[in-house]
């Protein structure tokens, strides 16, 4: 494997000359393997990741892995001392700012070549936040191997595919409402409740059971 | 000949004095009374037990004998014997050929994802047990390799033979019994499945003796394994290793030139090259086609650079490469067992610097992947340095294997697809996960 071809500023460079206004930007991978990725734009995603498919010099005709990452909105709380002139005196003081973080979710994907045996190139697209932004440009017409999974990504963590051939829920049926793999998840109490006739007899025991103690047997 | 056959007279055909009716396009048509249609072009060949060339075998066209009728959709699953789980297929048909057809599953889905994502690293070992069931230790094996690289440990190098022992075992009781199940799929009831499942048991006793388990065995750890192996293991795994050879020699000899076999499953369910690689697939789907990717010789994992074997490819890419590819790799399995069982030094089996208790990766993330019997299984992890994992995914082969089912059925007789279903090997345990 050539270690220097697969540097991510390498492969940045390589991309910004063959996909031109593309914005990329290297995520530094802190274990370590040292599998560092890259964010691409969305609007150039498919161009990006078509470049990278076709160019002689990666020829990434392998998806590998794709996965959808939930990164919730984040409050960073900054403890900033400041000295003050108070009622004459100078004191310290400790003021906290919360900084929001907006949330967004993340479709990552591992890149390989069957034909040049190298890799991982890892691509990271993010959407605009976790409500109706959710919107990434589908990479199955690159790479067929993407459909199932990011039918199970729209399926677990609710990213809309835009592009994609058959884009339905794949594990959860299709009534099912919320986005299981999304961190604020909250399960349901019966995932499967619906009412049956047994339903109205127990309401009737439980009304006599009801009458009967009031009444005192009589 | 004329014994053999019966004939039945249908319009627009001609019957001569020895059984055998014509078509309008001079090609002879037999009718068995078991139903199946024989044609060849050559109308003087004489019939004998070997299969002819330019025969082809068909089964019964629809009631009235054409095709382009009204389309029947019907649900295969998912309680149908041989769909291998709970599975479904929406087929429709055209008569006998398929024209469409949706794989639906999700039926065994607990989310085996955010359940990971709830509890430490350490805990998810055994439920990795469950994705795969046939293949525990390969899958212990993925995930582990994940941690170790996220965490940057080293595996000491008896740790690694005994993964490759169990990992290759692991493969030959997958290859043999996939086998058995192709087999039992065609109709061939219990014979080959039970050879298959002889030899399986053999290597399931080695299994429980060295990790207390035949199938669940929640073996290896983060930076090694966990426990050594028990006296005597090392001499019975070698007779076991050697004579499944023999096993593999009658294997064959049932069945390479079977001709059931070969007329249910040549040119069956093809899959171009250029379609295999752009849809991911791998394992000896891939190498059927004719890819040589094998990970075991791309990533050079653990140590598998130390051993030699060879890759076998496939020129067809249809079902019954698919089985010869995975009869040959039990070859070179066996092969690297013997060696390995030979080498394999004394020393310890986990990593020092491995924590069982209170293990917190740096934060950063990492893909560690292996050839599985079933293709590339793979694990992605984000680390927060928290105790669990903030991601965890399973990149499961039997799932992304079967996003060509429809293309490879297409056209294809329903009963073959049971049979394309077979040849891809998934267990549903990973696919729902």
């Amino acid at each position: 494997m050539d270690t220097d071809k697969n540097a991510p500023e390498q492969i940045k460079s390589r991309v910004e000359v063959g996909v031109p206004g593309v914005r990329l930007e290297v995520v530094v991978n802190g274990s370590p393997c040292a599998q560092h990725s890259l964010v691409v734009d969305r609007e150039h995603a498919l161009l990006a990741a078509k470049f990278l498919k076709e160019d002689p010099a990666y020829r990434m005709d392998y998806v590998s892995n794709v996965t959808g990452v939930d990164w919730p909105e984040t409050t960073i709380k900054e403890i900033v001392k400041t000295k003050e002139v108070v009622d004459g005196v100078e004191r310290e003081i400790e003021r906290t700012t919360e900084k929001k973080k907006s949330g967004f979710l993340e479709a990552v994907y591992h890149l390989y070549s069957m034909e040049l045996k190298h890799g991982p190139v890892i691509l990271r697209i993010r959407t605009e936040n976790r409500a109706e932004g959710n919107h990434l440009p589908s990479l199955t017409p690159v790479w067929r191997g993407a459909e199932f999974q990011e039918r199970e990504i729209f399926d677990l963590y609710g990213i809309v595919f835009d592009g994609h051939p058959d884009l339905r829920r794949i594990l959860m049926w299709e009534e099912f409402k919320d986005y299981p793999m999304r961190k604020d998840y909250v399960e349901p109490d019966d995932y499967e409740y619906e009412p049956t006739p047994h339903d109205d007899v127990l309401e009737k025991a439980k009304k006599h059971a009801e009458k009967v103690l009031t009444t005192d047997g009589h | 000949m004329s014994a053999e056959f019966t004939l039945e007279k249908r319009g627009g055909e001609r019957a001569n004095e020895d059984g055998e009716s014509r078509t309008a396009d001079g090609r002879s048509a037999f009718r068995t009374a078991a139903g199946m249609t024989f044609t060849h072009n050559n109308s003087d060949t004489t019939q004998t037990t070997a299969p002819a060339k330019g025969f082809e075998l068909r089964p019964k066209a629809s009631h009235n004998g054409e095709i382009g009728g009204e389309l029947l959709e019907i649900s295969m699953g998912p309680q149908h014997p041989s769909t291998h789980g709970v599975f479904r297929m929406d087929v429709v048909l055209d008569g006998e050929r398929v024209v469409q057809l949706k794989p639906i599953f999700g039926y065994l889905h607990r989310n085996h994802e955010k359940i990971a994502e709830g509890t430490t690293y350490l805990a998810s070992i055994p439920y990795t047990d469950r994705l795969d069931y046939f293949c525990s230790l390969t899958n212990n094996w993925a995930y582990c390799l994940a941690v170790e690289k996220l965490a940057g440990l080293q595996v000491p190098e008896r740790a690694e033979y005994i993964r490759i022992i169990t990992a290759e075992l692991t493969r030959l009781q997958n290859h043999a019994c996939l086998g058995g199940f192709l087999l039992q799929d065609m109709g061939a009831s219990g014979t080959p499945l039970m050879y298959a499942f002889r030899e399986r048991e053999k290597i399931l006793d080695l299994f429980e003796s060295l990790t207390g388990a035949r199938m669940m065995c929640n073996y290896m750890r983060f930076g090694g394994c966990r426990c050594d192996l028990p006296a005597g293991w090392l001499e019975q795994s070698k007779r076991v290793v050697d004579d499944f050879p023999q096993f593999l020699d009658e294997f064959e000899a049932l069945l390479n030139e079977n001709e059931i076999l070969m007329s249910r499953t040549q040119g069956v369910g093809v899959l171009p090259r250029a379609l295999a690689v752009d849809a991911s697939i791998t394992g000896p789907m891939l190498r059927a086609c004719g890819v040589n990717y094998d990970i075991r010789k791309v990533d050079k994992y653990g140590i598998y650079d130390r051993f030699q074997f060879r890759v076998p490819l496939g020129d067809h890419g249809d079902v019954y490469d698919r089985y010869m590819i995975r009869v040959l790799e039990m070859r070179e399995s066996v092969k690297i067992l013997q060696h390995a069982l030979k080498d394999i030094p004394a020393g310890p089996i986990v990593d020092p610097k491995a924590k069982l208790r209170g293990f917190r990766p740096k934060p950063g993330e990492a893909y560690g992947r292996i050839e599985a019997p079933k293709g590339e299984l793979g694990f992605y992890l984000i680390s927060d340095g928290s105790p669990n994992p903030y991601r965890y995914r399973v990149r499961p082969p039997s799932f992304i294997n079967l996003t060509i089912l429809e293309d490879m059925c297409l056209g294809q007789h329903v009963a073959d697809v049971v049979i394309i279903l077979g040849s891809i090997d998934i267990v549903l345990g990973e696919v729902d996960r």
